[in-house]
């Protein structure tokens, strides 16, 4: 049995049964136990900053996977069809400082599904199938329609200070349920928009910051240039020795450990060396466990199929990020991010990119639906698909659209949303939310709220003042919530 | 400029007992690491008990004879009631607060005493018929306070009654209501003790009299005496060596060292070994290493843009080495920051230091920027506004920079001390130095530098004729995009235009043209390479700016003339004038001796780095949100003392090392402990991790590896240049720790969201933030860092390489290890342990490497992988 976080800072000592079993590691671990005994005796108990804390209200969601659509993909190809801007295709209408531009209808078709008879456009026919399980809001917004500041507002909720990240304040609220593991992870995040920022800490304790598995994802646009879309290197730095076998490693850690028992020893108090310990024990875990986590080996023909993956298809990269974000959910990490591996900007092109785009992801996010409710998981997941903003309705190039910031629209399943509803409505064009707007701040609040989190309360206070994720703004969309 | 030092009014006692302490108690940083964690802890475990006994044994304290009562109510009102009012209840319960909550405020002394719906929340003298104690009791289930939380602490719940029964003093103009629309008004906040001048101390008296080495230590065992506490022995020679290199230059004393330290020691006495060791030590460049980074942390320096564009600063390396020189050189610190704010506008008698003080204005360009905003005028306020805010922060641990959009909700700044520090900085031309490129929508110019002999370039010249085809594609683009800006303006005004760009052309000319301008600006006109740097000028036009309503851009409001703070007076501070920025009278303003935040801002910055917490352990805000000093009369003291001593840094950490305070063992004292958990007493020296950059480099000391000249430039300047940060993860040059160097870690490359690992994992200091004080987290990244990082692997093979160089037997080796990683040779026990892991043949030693040296690579690694190794005592 491993010895974990919470028994060594909670309020339960240490058993001597506990100690004995993990003798695997060596006599010392029972040293330990007596002495982190003693010093807990001494320093009372605190918990560690990970560990599990309770939440202001009964939450509806134990975590949350996000899947990020990076680059803001069209609501008007995909869930919010216009019967109006298709009538009005070719035709101009009046757009700020741009003059007259030209309206472009939808080049694909779109149908109802499910009972509750949710629009999905071609492009999405496997998420069309779970549209029972999905809350669809069309009405979000965002300030502005730039990538790089509606990418950290979406992420941070500011563009233009230095915020922690959604993630990292989802784990400030609610710590980790497996200590072996941190409890925020992101899987090949974008290099640009703000980069790390967008999975930061700030300043939060860096604990919550967000642990990276995977290389970035370089920015499209150079991406296109150069042919290549991933930083190379491994997907977890330091997780192995080129040097030392498993064996060899343990001696050594024991030794570390001896040693600095022995200096805890001398000092009586050193609660630096308890957490080093305990810190060094994790590591050592950690090598075993994340790499077993990203192996998806023992996964069944059928689950792999499922998810789409596969050599040559075009569903594999997603379906390996949406599995692998399943594993983690049951491994108990808090909070999960998949950055969807496929540019969504789609100035030119997009009848092909769009449907390219789609066909990529459209799978696999499904499957991580079904994935999860077959495991009985969904109503404790709180699942995300989302980009940044949405697109315009007018033609940009002829072939493609412009950012859309003031009307768009996500989905959102499990966790506690009410499933099979649509919420808020865009103008008949889908330029702007004409009914129940969900800004970023109020999609922030209840996020939080799902997860049992009251954005209000949930503050940190930094160079004097109290900070929250929403700042001063935010409203729950209890509407959505199921119950 | 003359120094007055005001009457000292109150006895030296103040308020230094574990009470006052205990009152701020909530004000602290929460559990930002696991040493603060066990510290709450203590705290919440003994609450009930120790608390409440302190409590009681100060109240049963007589009042030292020369305070008077009056003066001390206030003080005690200021340090422990309004601290809280503040936090707990103005929110829901003031004037600025939009509802006042059962028609009750408490932001004024007849506000609170007249009460709301349920009567009077101050009865003074009778806590029984006061609402507020009853609220914070909780034992009115209709009537908690503050409500949905935790009932505040013992301590301040004891607090609060001692308060209403010494009458309920309270400084707080009765009349004020309504928001106040000038400090002046704001007399409550006026009186808050970080915006009152300085004043020297009586030096307090102490039993103990063989003790003190300096009057610092006089306050520090006054206080000591007063809670009943004894400060530790001094710690032995080799902890003190150790501990002293350290603290000054960054780097472990080599065992040669140690030994000579402590044979001196005991011929020449400890004060004068320790004396000389000290002086060498500040005479060494290494000190500068050290110090400045300190300066760099709250100078937030990073070779980055960072938010969301994140395009590098290939000079920004230049301001790195001014500020490590400077500190170097001893620059007095008033004249120090005087030439980061306004070092263009000074003197200068030849090209060297003309560069020098131009490189020098770098502290204003190298913060954050939003190359990614599109509008340039709110590019151009949000510029300024950074300036503001870390110059505030930075020089005077206050947040201006709040009232950008309103009056400051708890310190004496309205809305017009901002916007006549934003005429200052909007009359100011940055120099940054990047172009506009896919990743950024802004740009802009770098600094050239006057050409000094022998002076470093990063950057190359270009050849006459790359030169000569660069410039005239520059020019054609540059007319194409007149007829593109023609272009449209017509399509704007609704006009034909002559000729029609699609989207993708406009762009095609915009990332052509920008890096081709940019690098013609790195050249001279012959295409030789000219000295660049980061900084600023003024500019042309020298004017005032405008209030903005709420802080945005298209809601201007009356002028305000350009100008300092209100709320600290200067009487001797010098207009501005009409044709300069107005820097050199703000730095004037700032490093008045009158000013009373500047002094004891940076002596508290020094105190936070050798004592692990400052004296105000905020170290960036000293308002009223902040934390109050622990020792209020020795802060007083040392500012002062260090105004007269010059602003000598040097002299200041000097002073500060040869106390006895300082000379303290770090032993662990039960009593002293359970009383004072966070050693806020001084009761023993704090023991303390190694920041990231002493941890690296004492692994490459040990090692024997370290490399202790400068490298020329950065990484950045030499191979990342002028690009997106998006980008080098593709660079397969570049180290993927961003490190592979065996240079000190202050020359790192500091990329904003993009540091090196080490400097990363070990808690280095946000860059996109003032920082006074790091974090300090023990996390398992790393612990993986030390286990498999190929930098530790490397350093540890070094370690033995040297080890079997200067030790032949295991024995021997043993003990020259112990003697370079810790200063000490090992125990009995330790000896045991780690002559037993090499003995203990490896089972899987690869194929051609010997046993033994495979061991003791391993032998290395566990020996830099401890805690005290990363840890001083």
């Amino acid at each position: 049995m491993a010895l974990n976080t919470t028994s060594m800072f909670g309020s339960k000592p240490f058993s001597r049964r506990d100690s004995l079993q993990s003798l695997a590691s060596g006599f010392g671990y029972l040293a330990f136990a007596v002495l982190a005994n003693e010093a807990s005796a001494r320093s009372g108990t605190e918990p560690h900053p990970l560990a599990p804390r309770s939440t202001h209200f009964s939450p509806r969601a134990r975590r949350v996977i996000l899947l990020c659509m990076n680059g803001g993909p069209s609501h008007l190809d995909l869930l919010d069809p216009k019967p109006a801007l298709n009538k009005g295709h070719g035709g101009t209408v009046e757009s700020g400082d741009r003059g007259d531009v030209m309206l472009m209808g939808s080049p694909f078709r779109f149908d109802r599904f499910g009972d509750a008879g949710l629009w999905f456009s071609e492009l999405l026919p496997k998420q069309a199938k779970r549209s029972d399980d999905l809350c669809v809001i069309h009405s979000m917004q965002t300030d502005l329609p730039n990538h790089s500041q509606a990418f950290l507002q979406m992420h941070t909720g500011s563009f233009q200070f230095k915020r922690p990240s959604l993630g990292a304040w989802s784990v400030y609220g609610l710590g980790t349920e497996n200590s072996n593991l941190p409890g925020f992870i992101t899987l090949n995040p974008p290099s640009e928009n703000g980069g790390a920022q967008n999975y930061g800490s700030a300043f939060l304790p860096a604990v919550y910051q967000a642990t990276k598995i995977g290389t970035n994802q370089i920015p499209q646009f150079y991406a296109k240039l150069m042919g290549i879309d991933e930083e190379p290197g491994p997907s977890m730095r330091n997780l192995s020795n080129s040097r030392l076998t498993k064996t060899m490693q343990r001696r050594q850690l024991d030794l570390i450990r001896d040693l600095n028992l022995r200096k805890l020893h001398r000092d009586t108090v050193h609660p630096e060396i308890e957490g080093a310990i305990e810190s060094f024990e994790l590591a050592f875990r950690m090598q075993t466990e994340v790499p077993e986590l990203l192996s998806l080996s023992a996964e069944t023909a059928a689950t792999l199929d499922l998810y789409g993956i596969g050599e040559g298809r075009p569903t594999d990269r997603f379906g390996r990020q949406c599995l692998l974000a399943r594993r983690l959910a049951e491994a108990g990490v808090r909070f999960i991010e998949v950055t969807a591996p496929v540019p969504w900007d789609h100035h030119y092109n997009l009848k092909k990119e769009l449907t390219d785009a789609c066909l990529a992801t459209d799978q696999p996010a499904a499957a991580l639906l079904t994935d999860l409710k077959n495991r009985g998981l969904l109503n404790e997941t709180l699942v995300i698909w989302a980009g940044e903003f949405g697109r315009t309705p007018h033609a940009q190039s002829d072939s493609g659209r412009d950012h859309n910031n003031r009307g768009y629209s996500i989905w959102m399943a499990g966790g506690g949303i009410k499933s099979g509803m649509t919420y808020g409505m865009t103008d008949e064009l889908g330029y702007e939310a004409v009914e129940n707007a969900v800004h970023i701040h109020d999609w922030h609040a209840t996020i939080l709220h799902l997860l049992g989190l009251d954005h209000e309360r949930l503050t940190y206070n930094y160079a004097g003042r109290s900070f929250r994720l929403t700042d001063v703004h935010g409203h729950v969309v209890h509407d959505i919530i199921d119950g | 400029m003359k120094f007055h030092p005001t009457n000292h009014t109150t006895s030296p006692d103040g308020l230094d007992t574990i009470a006052a302490r205990r009152g701020r108690r909530h004000r602290t940083r929460v559990w930002s690491n696991i040493d603060v964690c066990v510290a709450i802890s203590r705290c919440c475990v003994w609450a009930a008990t120790v608390l409440l006994f302190v409590v009681g044994r100060c109240l049963a304290d007589k009042p030292a004879a020369d305070e008077s009562p009056a003066a001390a109510g206030v003080d005690f009102f200021e340090m422990k009631i309004r601290p809280v009012l503040i936090r707990h209840c103005y929110e829901c319960h003031s004037a600025e607060s939009e509802s006042s909550e059962g028609g009750l405020q408490v932001d004024s002394r007849r506000a609170i005493r007249a009460g709301g719906d349920r009567g009077p929340a101050v009865v003074p003298g009778r806590p029984e018929a006061s609402l507020l104690l009853t609220a914070i009791l909780h034992t009115d289930e209709d009537l908690i306070m503050p409500p949905e939380n935790p009932r505040l602490s013992a301590a301040v719940i004891a607090d609060v009654a001692r308060w209403i029964r010494m009458g309920a003093p309270d400084p707080r103009t009765p009349d004020t209501t309504g928001v106040s629309e000038s400090w002046q008004e704001q007399k409550s906040e006026r009186d808050h003790w970080a915006w009152q001048p300085p004043s020297l101390a009586v030096l307090p008296d102490v039993q103990d009299s063989a003790w003190p080495l300096d009057r610092i230590d006089n306050f520090i065992l006054h206080t000591l005496e007063r809670n009943r506490l004894e400060p530790t022995a001094d710690a032995l020679p080799e902890v003190l060596v150790r501990r002293l290199h350290f603290d000054l230059v960054g780097l472990p004393p080599t065992p040669e060292r140690v030994r000579q330290f402590v044979v001196d020691c005991g011929q020449k006495g400890i004060d004068q070994t320790l004396s000389c060791e000290v002086d060498d030590l500040l005479a060494s460049v290494q000190f500068g290493e050290h110090w400045g980074r300190h300066w760099l942390d709250v100078a937030r320096y990073a070779e980055s843009s960072g938010t969301e564009s994140n395009i590098s600063f290939p000079y920004a390396w230049r301001y790195r080495d001014y500020v490590i020189d400077s500190f170097n050189k001893n620059v007095p610190y008033n004249r120090f920051l005087t030439e980061q704010l306004a070092g263009d506008l000074l003197q200068f008698d030849s090209d060297a230091e003309r560069a020098r003080l131009l490189v020098a204005t770098g502290f204003l360009a190298v913060g954050t920027k939003n190359l990614g905003e599109r509008s340039e005028r709110q590019f151009q306020a949000d510029i300024v506004d950074e300036q503001i805010d870390s110059v505030t922060r930075a020089v005077t641990a206050t947040t201006v920079a709040c009232a950008r959009c309103h009056h400051h909700k708890f310190d004496p700044f309205v809305m017009e001390d901002y916007y006549g520090l934003a005429g200052i900085f909007a009359s100011t031309n940055t120099f940054f130095g990047t172009f506009t490129s896919p990743s950024n929508s802004r740009g802009g110019h770098p600094l050239p530098l006057p050409r000094v002999v022998g002076e470093i370039i990063l950057h190359e010249s270009m050849q006459p004729d790359e030169f000569r085809r660069v410039s005239a594609e520059v020019e054609k683009l540059q007319a194409e995009w007149v007829e593109i800006a023609a272009f449209r303006q017509a399509v704007k005004s609704g006009e034909q235009p002559k000729r029609t760009f699609s989207t993708r052309q406009i762009l095609t000319n915009l990332w052509r043209r920008s890096p081709m301008e940019g690098r013609l600006e790195t050249v001279d006109d012959e295409g030789r390479a000219v000295p660049l740097a980061m900084g600023v000028l003024d500019r042309g036009e020298i004017a005032d700016v405008r209030l903005l309503a709420r802080g945005e851009i298209d809601r201007p409001g009356d002028v305000v003339p350009r100008g300092f703070p209100k709320a600290i007076p200067i009487s001797t501070a010098e207009p501005i004038p009409n044709d300069q920025s107005g820097r050199v009278e703000l730095s004037l303003w700032l490093t008045d001796p009158g000013h009373p935040l500047t002094s004891r801002v940076i002596v508290n910055r020094a105190w936070h780095h050798l004592f692990d917490a400052g004296l105000v352990r905020t170290t960036d805000n000293f308002g009223t949100t902040g934390e109050v000093p622990s020792h209020p009369r020795l802060l007083d003291t040392l500012a002062i003392h260090f105004i007269n001593d010059g602003w000598s840094l040097k002299g200041l950490v000097r002073r500060l090392v040869l106390t006895r305070t300082w000379r303290q063992a770090s032993t662990y004292n039960p009593v002293a402990g359970e009383l004072d958990p966070e050693n806020r007493l001084l009761w023993r020296m704090p023991r303390r991790r190694l920041r990231a950059e002493a941890i690296r480099d004492a692994m490459l000391a040990v090692s024997g590896e370290l490399e202790r000249s400068r490298p020329a430039g950065s990484l950045v300047g030499r191979m990342i240049g002028d690009r997106p940060i998006s980008l080098i993860g593709l660079d397969e040059d570049l180290p993927p720790d961003l490190d592979g160097s065996v240079h000190r870690s202050v020359y790192l490359p500091v990329i904003r969201d993009r540091l090196p690992d080490v400097l990363e994992l070990f808690d280095f200091a946000e860059p996109s933030l003032v920082t006074g004080a790091r974090e300090n987290t023990n996390v398992p990244l790393q612990a993986l860092y030390l286990m498999n990082s190929p930098f530790v692997l490397q350093r540890a093979n070094a370690f033995a390489t040297r080890l079997r160089q200067e030790a032949s037997s295991k024995s021997d080796r043993v003990h020259r290890a112990f003697q370079l990683c810790f200063g000490r040779s090992p125990d009995p026990v330790e000896h045991q342990q780690a002559f037993a892991f090499l003995e203990n043949s490896e089972s899987a030693v690869p194929d051609g490497i010997d046993e033994g040296e495979f061991s003791l690579v391993s032998f290395c690694q566990a020996l830099l992988s401890t805690v005290e190794f990363r840890s001083l005592d």
